[in-house]
């Protein structure tokens, strides 16, 4: 199995390589990662359904180093959109920049990105997951830059590398402090080990948080996202958004199943950091105006929907409520699968819509969805999906939530109660601002009536872009329905992070698949009922004069598209509601007189934490560093200097 | 057995002092030969009479007692310098300071634990202020000559140092360490002249300017 596994990865680096110097290499690069692709998920289908793992183990010239693979469930649930979505999107991306004059050699860092996530997944030894973490930071740094002529492409960029290196080296502080109690750097042995819950383990557990947090984007780490996914090419931000976040979220369950127990104060910290994600994200995400911009705060929204799921398992293992912590971290982790899924798909309809209509600016689209029908139909489904619709994939994950959650609350003491309360809360509100965020982008980009030019000359983009856009969308569908299915492949994941038997956890997967075995039937009546209607509406209406007319017709005598709802004000109630927090400038022009003639407002919402924090603490480090600035003159006598005064202080302190 | 060659030892930290103490450049390269000389001669001494090392000792005697300094004379004399003015550091500081150094080598190297026992019990100390004298030299004096006279300086500690564990180093070691101070010495005393040539001075705090 693992031979299919290596020769995948193989794959994607040879023929990466292929893309740097042939010149049909883009084609190679695309070909290769399809079949890569398919080899690779033959290993991690046998894993998922027979609950096995296969390793491989291959000595390596690096300290402390090992080429030490495996393929567990788990890894094998998070190989699963690496090979799932990485094909798609590169079929799209291979048309997209057709479009865009080429970008040929991006392919090189395209299937590197690719092999090192998936050697990521399958690492067992630190050592190989810093590598290939390293390897996967900068081929998506380089992917970021793609479009390096536009300035503000290089600043994302820029950002985005500062923030994934500083996120590394809680990383690497984690793993040394891991590997010095374990005296190896296997995670085998990290296991083995046995760390218990004690004020060192917190440490590490506030180590991988922040580290993988960055990654993933956990706020305030998640300043990256919303400048580097709208400067990447759509096929890139939505491999970013879709599967690399989620290499921060395998680091940190990875981690958890290091400990024996965890401390309630751990859980209380994720559903924390999860309901704060989560609401901020959504929040931020409504006050914007450009599609992926929007998008990228919504990554941030449904990882904290993640953690959420994450953190609600976590409680139920540290307060011994077995079905709270089985439900609870399967809801999590089937959103890691979901999110990959119609996130990735809402970034190549974005990617399409900027392709064919130009502007990211929501409001200068509109009236998409007749000029293209199939892209519309396709970011339909994945908005419904991503607001928690049912029956879509988005509706089950957060269902499993909610139900762990009220299983919680049910179960009586203080704690749980108030923990699981604010989940789910938490968990409402992210699901009612979502619903309404998704109407916004919807109802502004795809319907209505065009409002620029750009917009009105749309066409559907090439079949190669919504053929990809069409299969997620389906996706989104059958993975709803196989829901049932699915859950019962977490019962080879959850007994290393629930430390319950095989036995146990199965039982709760399968009270949980019944249950949602009862939602899928009331939401095929539904769909049935529904068909059924449009139908009946079909029947009336045939044999009857039908007129079509422009939206916005009522009654005006000359209606203009002007006079639509805008992006802001479509969110303005939401906005002002959750204004001291989203802090929006509002630049009103207010018409005056009997006859007004000019008026305007623009609002731009910035990112709080970039302002009042970052911002703020680079340039206090900048400060210091610049103070620092007369060392650096130009002498070399003075260089030597430093040198000699270094290597004795350093002498005379060993000598000590 | 200690006598001779401590009081060789001596005379090595005499001549770094005076190194420290000098401006007349000719001055400095003779003394700076002698040291080689002496610490060649040393490492006769410990050395023994195998064939590597006297080898390896005469090499080194050869390159520092004629070859450099005869280099280093025609540099001085196409660059026409023979005066180092205006060091950064004058001359009484940086006696005091070559003492302080010495104090310090002397503290440090009597800590040092050495994998055998040195035939001196002086030897690391000595190469330990040799080695600093040197970087002293080029840390403290502006005219690019001088701070060739440093590095040869530096060297000379290195091999004293090496003489305090002769019986683990192999003598390739000590021939690579003389081809490569054979090679800078040559480059830098090339550099000096062309840098005199652009500039019409070898003041390396001039140089400076050249930073970006």
């Amino acid at each position: 199995m693992m031979t299919f596994f290596l020769s995948s990865v193989s794959l994607l680096m040879a023929t990466g390589l292929a893309a740097l110097f042939s010149r049909k290499g883009s084609l190679i690069a695309v070909a290769g990662c399809i079949l890569a692709a398919i080899l690779g998920l033959i290993p991690v289908l046998a894993s998922l359904f027979t609950s096995a793992a296969f390793t491989l183990r291959i000595g390596w010239n690096v300290p402390f180093g090992a080429f030490s693979l495996e393929i567990d469930p788990l890894s094998a649930f998070f190989l699963l959109p690496v090979f799932l979505l990485s094909p798609l999107a590169a079929l799209y991306g291979q048309a997209y920049l057709q479009n865009q004059g080429g970008h040929a050699k991006s392919w090189f860092f395209w299937n590197s990105l690719v092999a090192s996530m998936a050697v990521l997944v399958a690492a067992r030894n630190a050592v190989l997951f810093l590598v290939a973490w390293e390897i996967m930071s900068l081929c998506s740094f380089f992917l970021v830059v793609c479009e390096h002529r536009h300035a503000e492409s290089r600043r994302a960029g820029w950002i985005y590398l500062v923030s994934t290196h500083l996120g590394t080296a809680f990383i690497v502080a984690l793993f040394l402090l891991l590997g010095n109690s374990a005296h190896s750097f296997d995670f085998n042995e990290f296991i083995r080990s046995g760390i218990v819950s004690s004020p060192a383990a917190t440490l590490l557990f506030f180590l991988s948080v922040v580290g993988f947090g960055t990654k993933a984007g956990f706020v305030p780490f998640h300043v990256w996202l919303p400048e580097a996914h709208p400067a990447a090419p759509s096929h890139v931000s939505a491999l970013m958004s879709g599967v690399m976040i989620k290499m921060g979220i395998y680091g940190l369950v990875r981690t958890l199943t290091f400990f024996n127990a965890y401390p309630f104060s751990w859980a209380a910290v994720l559903i924390a950091v999860g309901a704060l994600s989560g609401i901020l994200g959504v929040l931020f995400a409504i006050a914007q105006h450009d599609v992926k911009r929007l998008l990228a705060y919504h990554s941030v929204e449904n990882i904290g929907i993640i953690t959420l799921g994450l953190g609600t398992g976590l409680l139920g293992t540290s307060l011994q409520l077995p079905f709270v912590a089985v439900i609870g971290f399967a809801g999590g982790l089937l959103h890691v699968l979901n999110h990959a899924v119609f996130k990735s798909l809402l970034f190549l309809g974005a990617g399409a819509v900027a392709l064919r209509a130009g502007p990211r600016d929501m409001d200068r689209l509109g009236g998409l969805l007749k000029r293209m029908p199939r892209t519309g139909i396709a970011f339909f489904i994945g908005a419904a999906a991503i607001a928690g619709v049912p029956p879509l994939n988005g509706f089950v994950s957060e269902l499993l939530i909610f139900y762990a959650g009220f299983d919680g609350i049910v179960a009586g003491s203080v704690p749980v109660v108030a923990a699981t309360v604010a989940a789910v809360a938490a968990l409402g509100l992210i699901g009612g601002l979502a619903v309404a965020c998704f109407t916004k982008v919807f109802g502004i980009v795809f319907l209505g009536e065009p409002r620029s030019r750009e917009a009105e000359q749309a066409h559907e983009a090439d079949a190669l872009m919504t053929v990809p856009m069409l299969v997620l969308a389906s996706l989104c569908g059958i993975i709803a329905l196989a829901s049932p299915l699915i859950l019962r492949v977490f019962k080879g994941i959850l007994p290393g992070l629930t430390h319950l038997s095989a036995a146990e956890c199965s039982f709760r997967l399968d009270r949980a698949a019944h249950t949602l075995e009862g939602f899928l039937a009331a939401a095929a009546a539904v769909i049935v009922m529904a068909t059924a209607l449009v139908w009946a509406r079909r029947r009336l209406l045939s044999g009857r004069s039908q007129t079509v007319v422009v939206t916005w017709d009522c009654g005006y005598v000359k209606p203009s598209a002007s006079m639509q709802y805008t992006s802001s004000s479509f969110a303005q109630p939401l906005v002002d509601l959750f204004g001291s927090i989203l802090r929006t400038h509002k630049h009103l022009e207010a018409p005056a007189g009997h006859f007004p003639s000019i008026g305007s407002m623009r609002t731009h919402t910035a990112d709080i934490f970039r302002r009042l924090l970052f911002d703020p603490l680079f340039a206090a480090v900048q400060h210091a560093l610049i103070m620092g600035h007369f060392l650096q003159h130009g002498r070399i006598h003075l260089y030597v200097l430093y040198i000699a005064l270094t290597l004795l202080i350093l002498l005379a302190v060993k000598l000590q | 057995m200690a006598f001779p060659m401590d009081s060789l030892l001596v005379c090595v930290v005499l001549i770094d002092l005076a190194l420290l103490a000098v401006n007349r450049l000719v001055t400095l390269v003779r003394i700076a030969a002698l040291q080689g000389v002496l610490i060649g001669g040393l490492s006769l001494y410990v050395g023994g009479a195998d064939a590597a090392s006297i080898l390896t000792a005469t090499a080194s005697l050869v390159l520092k007692g004629i070859v450099f300094p005869f280099m280093l004379m025609r540099a001085m004399r196409e660059a026409s310098i023979n005066r180092e003015v205006e060091p950064y550091i004058g001359l009484n500081l940086s006696i005091i300071f070559g003492l302080a150094l010495l104090a310090l080598s002397l503290w440090l190297g009597f800590k040092l634990p050495l994998p055998v026992a040195a035939a001196s019990t002086l030897i690391v100390p000595v190469a330990l202020f040799t080695i600093l004298a040197g970087l002293f030299l080029i840390v403290g004096r502006l005219k690019a000559l001088t701070q060739i006279v440093g590095y040869l300086v530096l060297e000379n500690g290195i091999y004293t140092f090496s003489l305090a564990i002769s019986h683990q180093s192999s003598w390739i070691v000590e021939l690579g360490i003389l081809l490569d101070v054979f090679v800078a010495v040559f480059i830098m005393g090339v550099i000096t002249y062309q840098i005199n040539r652009e500039f019409d001075h070898i003041d390396t705090n001039q140089l400076s300017d050249l930073k970006d």
